[in-house]
């Protein structure tokens, strides 16, 4: 259940980089299921504006440094799912609900509670599993992963550590996926992890955008960055082109918009680039590094020292997660299209890549489309409508697709009203903003209005002769030359039809008049 | 010095006249010994239900008795930590259901003592730890609520090792509980204030927990009926937990038919708790019949395998004497006695060691003085975590969480908690064997009686050896009974030592119905310690 804005698609540069990516495959995704901590950390949550950088000036600078080095890029996303109750107890699930009050002894971690898998979180991570093209594990486990902190309440997080429910995935678009697990105190998460082989910010971001789209399209995620809801962490590293051994990783946070993350790993390939030339490589150590919007760098958050040990063992509170060949089945046969497989259709729709990319990158417009094409409504003229002066409407309104008045009903109707010629065009438009803001029908529209198209040849005669008579002066003008006043005459008796006048009759007529010798 | 089969030594320095403080127990207590066993066998729970129904007596007249009898006794024993201020109201809630003609559910007017590491709403619940000093649950165990539903009236909190980390009850943050056949004694742990209160009568049964013999090795020590179900029979919601996969709740009585009644009650299928099991819970209570419907050989045909391991060194001989006695007696009962071996016995206590206290190490991260418990004042986050884990925790518990943490680390992990996982299936596989070839299995229930306070508390490891019967148990999941089976010397008149029956995974009926027989045809089987006689 999407509410995503359309503007958010507008912006969304990531969603027109188009067909050069789309061929690409991201090999070897996983899911975990994991259940987090109670308390959600809003360190995400950034509010300086983002301020586009230069550009040109960038990428060129960038092109130079990968002509010597190669990045390999690694990306671990975290999707909260948007199931009713936490992973581990029927608390509701719910962004945004004041701080602890959606609490139990389960997730307040109260001596002698218990864990209770919410059965929805590994529904959902099957079927990202398969939309992901991986392997499930039919029988999977969870274990405990420890460490102290404040927002952790029972001093350990039940996650999947070496037996994640689905492996061995990619994303048909491009890039390769290793696992998706059940993972957050009872917020449900899961986990992607794609394998370290994307080379380029853009390609990262394209990668995590599609992320974002398929958890739309699963319905398993309102996979909103600024809440949180999507989250990736991404490991960077650069070695000199023809080294084997990969460098000295470094992973970056708080990145909560794609273009942030295009940024922020361009920025940080730079940034080891310039190490490496200056023969200063030992600097690049492993850290986690934060992205600063405001300053458009990255900066250390905190130093590794050494690896972390979470002592990981088998959860005994829960039993193993076991599943049957059936139940994956008919998962399997519920998954709603991808969207690459939209991508495909619409493609051999005949529609442009720009009008493909538009249409599927989001689930609800989408949804919108197919219905409103279902309806008998033209292809290219339905995409037209809705990239254009709805998409125009609905940013300037701030609205989503889903809570608008016109009805896919409507639409279809009213493109089917402008082609038979029952209104024209321009009358097409008007109605469209109406039905925008107000519902309505067509039908009703254009019989509450008088709206129908004048084509009786014999009534546009008769306001053709009209306007002519009464416009002796301009008439002979025409006749002496000015014919361009043709355009003046055609207003005149559209404005007296009230517009309703067919466009190519009233033309064909009024030449007759203007050239008659009488 | 052995009692089994012969004359009932512990009762006769018990004359009736000395039972002022109680006439119920001394009814129950007397019933057996004066007399042959009239119908319904003596149990505490049948006795409390039978004198409501009849209008003998009221439930706050019986509550009123063992409210005194804590009284008298309490000060010496130290088996509670919390009494309830609301025992009085409980059972005038009863006697007015009574009174209305209501029904009563089986538990009602029972007085149940609970270990104090199982969760009472707004009763405190310290897990006899400093780290949880005065709070107070805001909810009731899985346990707890269905007694509660039946009747049952929470009597108070019982003392224990703290976390139930120790085979003593000396680890208690608060007190050390005495032994009622001898004060100088242990009662035996971690559940030894539940053993205690239902030896001592303060309470007519209560609940334990049994994470590797915290049931059965109490219940030997002070000559209880002990009681360990399967692992899943009985939900975990509300215990706070040791060790997740070992700990269970269990039950203490007088006779096999009050603990296997308690059992009842507790039992079966919890949805917050995702191990407990959906195995039917049969009808133990038909199995209670009284002596006079025996038949001859009332086990005819019930194999029995002693497990050869237990008896051998390292374990008292008058120990062993008994438990071949009690093994003599279900033959004389009709069972058919084999030994059986099991190879990996010795393995299951280092196992059981490194498992507990990894999942321990675990389980305790939460008690970090953010939430709830003792915190201490700290000027950053760390030195609140240590602060308040460093004068929350007894050194046991600390010791524990230290080797549990080293067994779970990086490069430890596959040589100490893979390694015990190993050990644990193949125990598990021993047991099946012998269980197919047998319906029980006997064994001591530790290799001792109850030694002095004191005594080994010096000396972890000689502490830890003394679980060596009953960890395997745990390991393997299985349910197992340990009732009183004789007496050795010690004390002021002698010390209880337990027999400890084994039964396959969910067939607790069987085993309640084995230790029924044996207990109900033992003869001089009231073991009522010294103590009460005293008391008077």
């Amino acid at each position: 259940m999407s509410t995503t804005l359309l503007k958010t698609i507008q912006l969304n540069q990531f969603s027109l980089l188009g067909t050069a990516l789309i061929r690409r495959r991201s090999n070897n995704v996983s899911v975990r299921c994991c259940g987090s901590q109670t308390a959600t950390t809003h360190e995400a949550k950034q509010t300086s504006p983002s301020r586009v950088a230069p550009k040109n000036h960038k990428s060129n600078k960038l092109d130079e440094i990968l002509r010597d080095y190669e990045a390999v890029i690694g990306i671990e996303t975290h999707v909260q799912l948007s199931t009713l109750t936490k992973a581990f107890c029927s608390c509701s699930n719910n962004y945004g609900s004041y701080p602890n009050t959606s609490i139990c002894p389960v997730c307040m971690g109260l001596p002698g509670a218990l864990p209770v898998l919410n059965s929805k979180v590994v529904e959902f991570g099957v079927r990202l599993g398969l939309a992901l093209n991986c392997e499930l594990s039919l029988k999977s486990k969870f274990d405990r992963k420890q460490y102290f902190y404040p927002d952790l309440p029972k001093g350990y997080q039940i996650s999947q550590f070496d037996i994640p429910i689905a492996s061995g995935g990619y994303v048909d678009l491009d890039i390769y996926v290793v696992q998706v697990d059940l993972n957050r105190a009872g917020v449900p998460l899961l986990e992607i992890v794609s394998e370290p082989d994307m080379r380029s910010g853009v390609e990262a971001a394209e990668y995590a955008c599609e992320m974002q789209r398929i958890a739309r399209y699963l319905g398993v995620s309102n996979g909103n960055m600024q809440e949180g809801s999507l989250r990736c962490d991404v490991n960077i590293s650069i070695r000199p082109i023809g080294q084997a051994e990969f460098g000295t990783k470094v992973e970056i946070k708080n990145l909560n918009a794609f273009s942030a993350m295009s940024r922020a790993i361009d920025f940080e390939i730079s940034r080891q680039a310039l190490l490496y030339d200056q023969g200063k490589a030992d600097q690049i150590v492993t850290e986690t590094r934060l992205w600063d919007e405001g300053a458009q760098k990255t900066v250390t958050m905190r130093k590794k020292e050494g690896l972390a040990d979470y002592r990981y063992f088998p959860e005994p509170d829960l039993p193993e997660v076991i599943l049957t060949q059936e139940y994956v089945d008919s998962i399997r046969a519920s998954l709603p299209e991808l969207p690459e497989a939209k991508r495909r259709r619409y493609e051999a729709m005949g529609l442009g890549m720009q009008d493909v990319l538009f249409l599927a990158n989001d689930v609800s417009v989408a949804e919108y489309f197919d219905a409103v094409i279902g309806k008998g409504a033209e292809v290219k003229l339905a995409a037209n409508w809705i990239m254009g002066d709805i998409a125009a409407y609905l940013k300037n309104e701030k609205l989503s697709i889903n809570d608008m008045k016109l009805t896919t009903q409507e639409l279809a109707e009213l493109i089917a009203a402008i082609k038979d010629g029952t209104i024209s065009g321009k009358i097409g438009k008007e109605i469209l903003f109406e039905l925008l803001a107000k519902g309505g029908t067509v039908k009703g529209m254009i019989k509450e209005k008088d709206l129908v198209q004048i084509t009786d040849p014999a009534e546009i005669e008769k306001m053709v002769i009209k306007v002519v008579s009464e416009n002796q002066k301009q008439l002979e003008q025409y006749r002496s030359g000015k014919t361009k006043l043709q355009g003046y005459f055609a207003g005149q008796v559209m404005k007296m039809s009230k517009g309703k006048a067919n466009p190519g009759l009233l033309n064909k007529i009024l030449l007759e008049k203007l050239n008659a010798k009488d | 010095m052995l009692s089994t089969l012969q004359p009932p030594r512990s009762l006769s320095l018990l004359p009736l006249r000395r039972f002022q403080c109680s006439k119920h127990i001394v009814s129950a207590a007397s019933s057996s010994s004066t007399a042959p066993v009239t119908s319904p066998p003596q149990s505490q729970i049948l006795t409390t239900r039978r004198s409501l129904l009849s209008g003998e007596t009221t439930a706050v007249e019986i509550a009123k008795s063992y409210l005194s009898r804590i009284r008298l006794t309490e000060p010496q024993l130290k088996c509670f930590l919390h009494v309830s201020e609301n025992v009085l109201k409980d059972a005038q809630e009863v006697d007015q259901r009574i009174a209305k003609g209501e029904e009563l559910g089986p538990l009602a007017g029972v007085l149940i003592g609970v270990k104090d590491n199982i969760c009472t709403e707004g009763m405190p619940s310290t897990a006899a730890s400093r780290i949880l000093e005065h709070y107070r649950p805001p909810f009731d165990a899985t346990a707890i609520k269905k007694i509660k539903e039946l009747g049952g009236i929470v009597v108070g909190k019982t003392n224990m090792d703290e976390f139930g980390m120790g085979s003593t009850t000396e680890a208690s943050a608060f007190q050390v509980t005495a032994n009622p056949w001898d004060l100088t004694r242990v009662p035996g742990g971690s559940s030894g204030g539940s053993a205690a209160a239902v030896a001592a009568r303060q309470c007519m049964v209560s609940l334990g927990s049994d994470t590797g013999g915290s049931v059965r090795q109490p219940a030997s020590f002070c000559g209880v009926v002990g009681l360990k179900p399967t692992y899943g029979r009985v939900s975990r919601f509300g215990l706070m937990a040791y060790a997740s996969s070992l700990d269970v709740i269990g039950c203490f009585g007088s006779t096999v038919a009050d603990a296997g009644m308690l059992l009842h009650a507790i039992s079966g299928y919890d949805r917050f708790d995702s191990t407990s099991s959906k195995q039917d819970v049969p009808e133990f209570q038909s199995q209670f019949l009284s002596v006079d419907h025996f038949e001859s050989k009332p086990l005819k045909g019930v194999k029995v395998g002693i497990i050869r391991e237990t008896l051998e060194d390292g374990v008292d001989s008058g120990v062993r004497s008994a438990t071949q006695e009690a093994a003599s007696h279900l033959e004389a009962l009709g069972c058919m006695l084999t030994e059986v071996s099991l190879p990996s016995f010795s393995l299951g206590l280092p196992a059981y060691y490194v498992i507990a206290s990894s999942e321990s190490s675990s389980n305790l991260s939460r008690y970090d003085g953010v939430r709830y418990g003792n915190q201490v004042m700290a000027e950053e986050l760390n030195k609140l975590y240590e602060c308040s884990r460093g004068e929350g925790f007894g050194e046991e518990v600390k010791m524990r969480i230290l080797m549990g943490t080293y067994a779970l680390s990086a490069g430890y992990y596959d040589a100490y908690y893979k390694r015990a996982q190993q050990v644990r299936t193949l125990i598990q596989k021993d047991f099946k064997a012998a269980l197919e070839q047998n319906d029980i299995l006997i064994s001591p229930a530790a290799p001792s009686a109850a030694y002095k306070i004191g005594e080994k508390k010096d000396d972890p490891l000689a502490m830890y050896a003394g679980d060596i019967m009953t960890v395997n148990v745990n390991l393997a999941g299985l349910p197992a009974v340990v009732l009183p089976c004789g007496l050795v010397e010690g004390g002021p008149s002698g010390l209880p030592v337990g027999l400890q029956m084994i039964g396959a995974a969910f067939d607790e009926e069987k085993l309640l119905k084995v230790g029924h027989i044996f207990e109900q045809t033992l003869k001089g089987s009231s073991f009522i310690p010294p103590l009460l006689a005293n008391v008077a």
